[in-house]
């Protein structure tokens, strides 16, 4: 391969390092008007009145929009359309936006935010999950499974609980991830506008600019056809950017009101509000295991603290459970799940959506097996690794797995054998795994349509125009797709020009999330490619009188050995011979074996592998924790550019390591005897502590290529999957260094230093959630496993034990 | 982003000329140096002062010889090796590169008390419904007390308290001498004993031995939940604490107790002991208080045993992150 695999400077590099790349901030338009939103300082009201006279009249201002203005609801989900632009009668968050203010600029739409007079009626704010369940009332929504309880599900993949009886040892622990947000450096933004045409254009910071445009047709009530959402150069997304945000929606309307472009762009506490960021997740796990090692059966239970609104909360949920089958063996798994509404801002999908969380668990509960079973951590693992090309219990397919090579690689790099357990007091090691997901398997509103499209034009200066609907995120989209069409077609990777995120240009693809754009892309993109490829052939092969399928592609020539045309004369030739040259590639995920309600979260085309070893440095009088060196092997299947895909691994284990030690998206309630209060504890970047490049420690990044056959050259994911195993490799790495356990998300050095003073009075060194709240999970949906006699779908209740 | 309040601005280029400005304006007037500490305030309106009186244009408080002038940056401070080494380790772990290269040392000796519940914006406050310090009637850190317990967050005033440093205020009165301690006061409202119509120009400091240990979770930006200062005077060693009261503090009892005695283990256990007793941390910042109170005792022998010449770089890189000065 002449691209693939080698180490490049990304397409949009230039633009970037020189400062020339368009973000949304900075577009300035002719005319141009500035929004800001008024949000709700409380945490849970009635809106009584809302009187926007006042700051229609305050000079400067143009335009007032509020509630009234937005009768139609939205929200990412179909199942949760729950969010109104600016809110009509009813506020759940200290944040939530009712009114929006349009004026000459933003220092005086801010003023004329202070003259609009809204009564609110507070309500008694729900403030954390236990909270939600015990308190059925005030509802902060009227949907739901009941109360304050949005979702429940639950399943049984083989009778769990009998296996786990029948074990040798059973395992079980409680285990609690906090909250956090996304911290991208770029403030969310958007410009919207109206074309020549009349129609409306808005340019947005967002991940999705597909699902953007659907919720704009939805509220606004206009033709999607009127409508074009440009998505520009996101400076950072890491699923913040996934949702449709409700400043997209005003800002769109309020262009459409006023015919004049209008901008906002969020300020860092707003982001903060905005959230959509890791749901903090209580987890119990009950997980059985032979003497030798083999788990029999896992019960895993988890409480999901989802905040004010559905967001993906529905996928998010069923994700804390749906891959804890794709690294182990597993025979039996059960899994139940609760999300519930709190009047805290929307949590949503982070890096790792809601995966992270039970990984931490199962990562740290194997942890505490294997030194129960006296047996190595590494060797444990690679004794249960699930098998390529295989079924889990839970019904997904597995295809290539390099987990066994991941783990080989760091254990052999961090000479974990020899310093493993083994490391002087106050030093140690800790190893995790990890596996995501390369795509979801499944859009998220029901359709039978590709998941993603390419078109490519051709013409005959040798100019190669790729249109994608996929989105550069700062993830290095539009360099994989110019890398993956260059390689087909021979050429250097910059003479292809990458139109992308636009809906009114390029074909749908449904977004940056998910890990989903290069295989998915990809795959669509080597189809376009392909067809031209043989096209271009063709043509070539007439002129150099040979058969087209000996014409080779490489180095900007097509060649028949020693003959050979630049690309630009053999395009020209197949112009004249077929008329001008484009072609459409499109991606649909192979079907999913699971057949039974809620089978459609979990399936992938393919899944990658992580494997990571972390040293951690911890002082015994002050608790203070110093992370010296992580070595990481992930496996990507086939590496496109090296350079971009290092990065997704650092940035990983940064992302990973900060979630870890320092982040932490939590909220004050003050005393309810003298306030209804209900805050973010502190919504700045100064606050919110997240590590520094001085907390980064020194990286091993080993790439591991085992080709999968879903993948485009056989490439898999590597945005998001080296964050799991970071967070629960340092609690382990910190076990091995002191000997105590923290079993939940952030590790702090107050919590160190509690679990030390408990472990010097002989208590039990552990410092992590004491119990698990009762959950009315609903009866489990029983789905037998493969090996049970199952078929994929869910057997009614009386037939289950039939089946077994 | 959030914009500044409208306000007048005022750029002296002599001191009287500066001092006469704030006797007419009066406190509605504020004094602005470097700007990193007042403009973010300004931006959130902690504080919307109507009138700004810049000191950057003036040279006598640029004055960098024995005395210090107090526009003298935290970079040059940093970069001055015969200035005692506790005060360069203390300006070199403020904030980051860039604020020290506009924050004074006058700015970071005035700064403004912080806390949880009073850094935040505007609309933060409100939902809050204020506090005490800034439009409310409640201090929501300790709901019974009638004073603020805002967060003295200077990290040169502890290293220039130990070291016995003295300031100078300058007024269109005239000017006065006091010793740095006599310029704090504990409470997180009125935490200077300046007068509104004072200008703080000059810092006395000799040179001794002398170390400053700084908590803060990261190695950049944050501001200490815990400063110790340490310094070695008339042959006795003197500690001085940040980041645990109103006002950064000579911790009396300690340093009674240090005089004319050896640096020897023990008797370094025994001062962290006393110290540590001193130290009243809030829940009004980063880390949680118990743990701040009790790592005191910990950060008082690094900063003794560095004073008495134990090699500490390690210990340092690891809290630090980094070596400072």
């Amino acid at each position: 391969m002449n691209v693939v695999g080698k180490p490049r400077r990304r397409v949009d590099g230039r633009a970037k390092v020189t400062g020339q790349t368009r973000f949304a901030d900075d577009f300035a338009l002719p005319r141009m008007v500035h929004l800001k939103l008024l949000r709700s300082p409380h945490a849970h009201a009635l809106i009584e009145s809302l009187d926007v006279a006042r700051a229609q009249a305050h000079p400067g201002v143009h335009l007032v929009l509020t509630g009234k203005d937005f009768p139609v609801t939205f929200g990412i989900l179909p199942v949760t359309q729950d969010e109104y632009a600016l809110a009509p009668e009813h506020v759940r968050y200290v944040g939530d936006p009712v009114a929006g203010v349009v004026a000459r600029d933003e220092q005086t739409a801010t003023e004329a935010l202070d003259l609009i007079e809204v009564r609110y009626r507070p309500l008694e704010p729900i403030a954390t999950p236990e909270e939600a369940l015990a308190k059925p009332e005030p509802r902060i929504h009227a949907y739901g499974e009941r109360g304050n309880i949005h979702r429940l599900q639950a399943f049984q993949f083989g009778d769990a609980d009998a296996a786990i009886a029948a074990s040798d040892h059973v395992f079980e622990d409680i285990f609690f991830y906090e909250g956090n947000t996304h911290l991208p450096i770029e403030q969310h933004a958007c410009v919207a506008a109206l074309d020549a045409d009349g129609k409306l254009t808005l340019w947005s910071s967002t991940q999705v600019p597909h699902y953007v445009h659907r919720a704009l047709a939805r509220v606004l009530r206009m033709p999607a056809s009127q409508i074009r959402v440009i998505a520009t150069p996101n400076g950072g997304g890491f699923g913040g950017k996934t949702d449709i945000c409700n400043h997209e929606l005003v800002a769109a309307k309020a262009a459409l009101v006023l015919g004049r472009p209008v901008k906002i762009c969020l300020n860092r506490e707003e982001v903060f509000y905005m959230h959509r960021g890791r749901h903090p997740v209580l987890m119990k796990f009950r997980t059985g295991v032979t003497k030798d090692g083999k788990l029999t059966g896992m019960h895993l239970q988890t409480l999901v603290d989802g905040g004010a609104y559905g967001s993906y909360g529905v996928a998010s949920t069923f994700y804390t459970g749906a891959l804890q089958t794709v690294t182990y063996e597993l025979p039996r798994y059960q899994f139940e799940a609760a999300r519930v509404f709190t009047n805290k801002p929307p949590c949503g999908p982070k890096r790792g959506h809601g995966t992270p969380q039970p990984r931490y668990g199962q990562e740290i509960q194997l942890d505490k097996i294997a030194e129960r079973l006296d047996k190595d951590p590494a060797e444990l693992r690679l004794a249960m690794l699930a098998k390529p090309n295989s079924l889990t219990a839970n019904w997904l397919r597995i295809g290539s797995i390099g987990l066994e090579q991941c783990i080989k690689t760091v254990v052999e790099r961090s000479d974990w054998k020899n310093r493993y357990r083994k490391l002087p007091q106050g030093r140690g090691l800790g190893l995790a795994c990890g596996a995501y997901l390369c795509g979801a398997g499944l859009p998220i509103y029901w359709n039978k349509m590709p998941q993603s499209g390419v078109q490519l034009l051709l013409d005959r200066s040798g100019q190669v125009t790729l249109f994608c609907g996929a989105t550069e995120i700062g993830q290095g989209s539009d360099d994989v797709l110019a890398a993956i069409v260059s390689e087909v077609l021979g050429i250097d990777p910059y003479e292809v020009r990458c139109v992308t995120g636009d809906t009114g240009m390029t074909p749908v693809d449904l977004g940056s999330y998910s890990s989903r754009v290069t295989l998915m892309a990809g795959n669509a993109a080597i189809q376009a490619a392909q067809k031209l490829k043989s096209m271009l052939a063709e043509a070539a092969a007439e002129d150099l009188e040979v058969a087209p399928e000996r014409i080779s592609f490489a180095n900007g020539r097509v060649s028949f050995e020693s003959h050979s045309l630049t690309f630009a004369e053999a395009v020209v030739l197949a112009e004249a011979k077929f008329g001008t040259l484009g072609a459409v590639g499109s991606y649909s995920p192979p079907r999913a074996p699971g057949k039974y309600k809620g089978a459609g979260v979990g399936p992938s085309p393919a899944y990658s592998y992580t494997a990571c070893v972390v040293e951690a440095q911890v002082d015994p009088r002050t608790g203070w924790i110093t992370i010296p060196k992580i070595w990481i092997a992930h496996d990507i299947g086939r590496t496109i550019n090296p350079v971009l895909a290092r990065g997704q691994v650092e940035g990983s284990v940064y992302m990973g390591l900060s979630e870890a030690l320092m982040e932490e998206q939590v909220f004050r309630r003050l005393p309810p005897k003298l306030s209804r209060a209900l805050v973010h504890k502190m919504p700045s970047l100064l606050e919110y502590k997240s590590i520094t490049s001085l907390e980064m420690p020194e990286m091993d990044t080993v790439l591991i290529e085992d080709p999968d056959p879903n993948g485009p050259f056989g490439a898999k994911e590597v945005g998001q999957g080296p964050l799991l195993p970071v967070p629960p490799a340092v609690a382990n790495a910190i076990y091995d260094a002191v000997g105590v356990r923290i079993d939940e998300i952030p590790i702090t050095p107050d919590k160190v230093m509690r679990a030390l003073e408990k472990k010097a009075k002989g208590e039990a060194p552990r410092v992590g959630p004491e119990r698990f709240p009762d959950v009315p999970y609903p009866q489990p949906l029983i789905v037998p496993p493969a090996w049970e006699g199952g078929d994929g779908s869910e057997v009614k209740r009386h037939d289950a034990a039939a089946v077994v | 982003m959030m914009r500044l309040p409208w306000f007048d601005y005022r750029a002296p280029r002599t001191l009287s000329e500066a001092a006469r400005i704030l006797a007419g304006e009066g406190p509605n007037a504020a004094l602005i140096a470097g700007g990193t500490d007042l403009l973010p305030n300004m931006k959130r309106r902690q504080s919307a002062p109507k009138v700004l009186v810049s000191l950057r244009r003036i040279p006598e408080l640029k004055r960098n010889g024995a005395v210090l002038g107090a526009g003298i940056t935290l970079t040059e401070i940093v970069r001055k090796p015969e200035l005692p080494r506790g005060l360069r380790q203390a300006a070199a772990q403020v904030a980051t590169v860039h604020l020290r290269n506009m924050g004074t040392i006058g700015g970071n000796l005035c700064l403004d008390t912080r806390c949880n519940y009073y850094n935040q914006n505007y609309e933060w406050r409100k939902a809050i419904d204020f506090c005490l310090k800034k439009d409310g009637d409640i201090c929501w850190v300790a709901t019974a007390s009638k004073r603020c317990v805002a967060m003295s967050s200077t990290d040169c005033a502890p290293a220039l308290l130990a070291l016995g440093a003295r300031v100078t205020l300058v007024s269109a009165n005239g000017e006065r001498e006091l010793p740095l301690e006599e310029l704090y006061n504990n409470d997180g409202i009125d935490y200077l004993h300046r007068r509104p119509d004072e200008i703080l120009t000059e810092v006395h400091c000799a040179n001794a031995p002398s170390t400053y240990w700084k908590l803060r979770r990261r190695g950049a930006f944050d501001f200490p939940v815990l400063g110790v200062a340490a310094a070695l005077i008339d042959g006795s060693a003197r500690l001085a604490l940040g980041a645990v009261a109103s006002r950064p503090f000579l911790v009396a009892k300690a340093n009674d107790f240090l005089r004319g005695k050896q640096l020897t283990d023990d008797v370094i256990d025994e001062a962290g002991r006393i110290a540590a007793s001193r130290a009243k941390p809030m829940d009004n910042a980063d880390l949680d208080l118990y743990w701040r109170k009790e790592v005191t005792a910990a950060f008082v022998a690094y900063a003794l045993r560095e004073l008495r010449g134990d090699d500490l770089r390690e210990t340092r890189s690891r809290i630090a992150r980094y070596e400072p000065a």
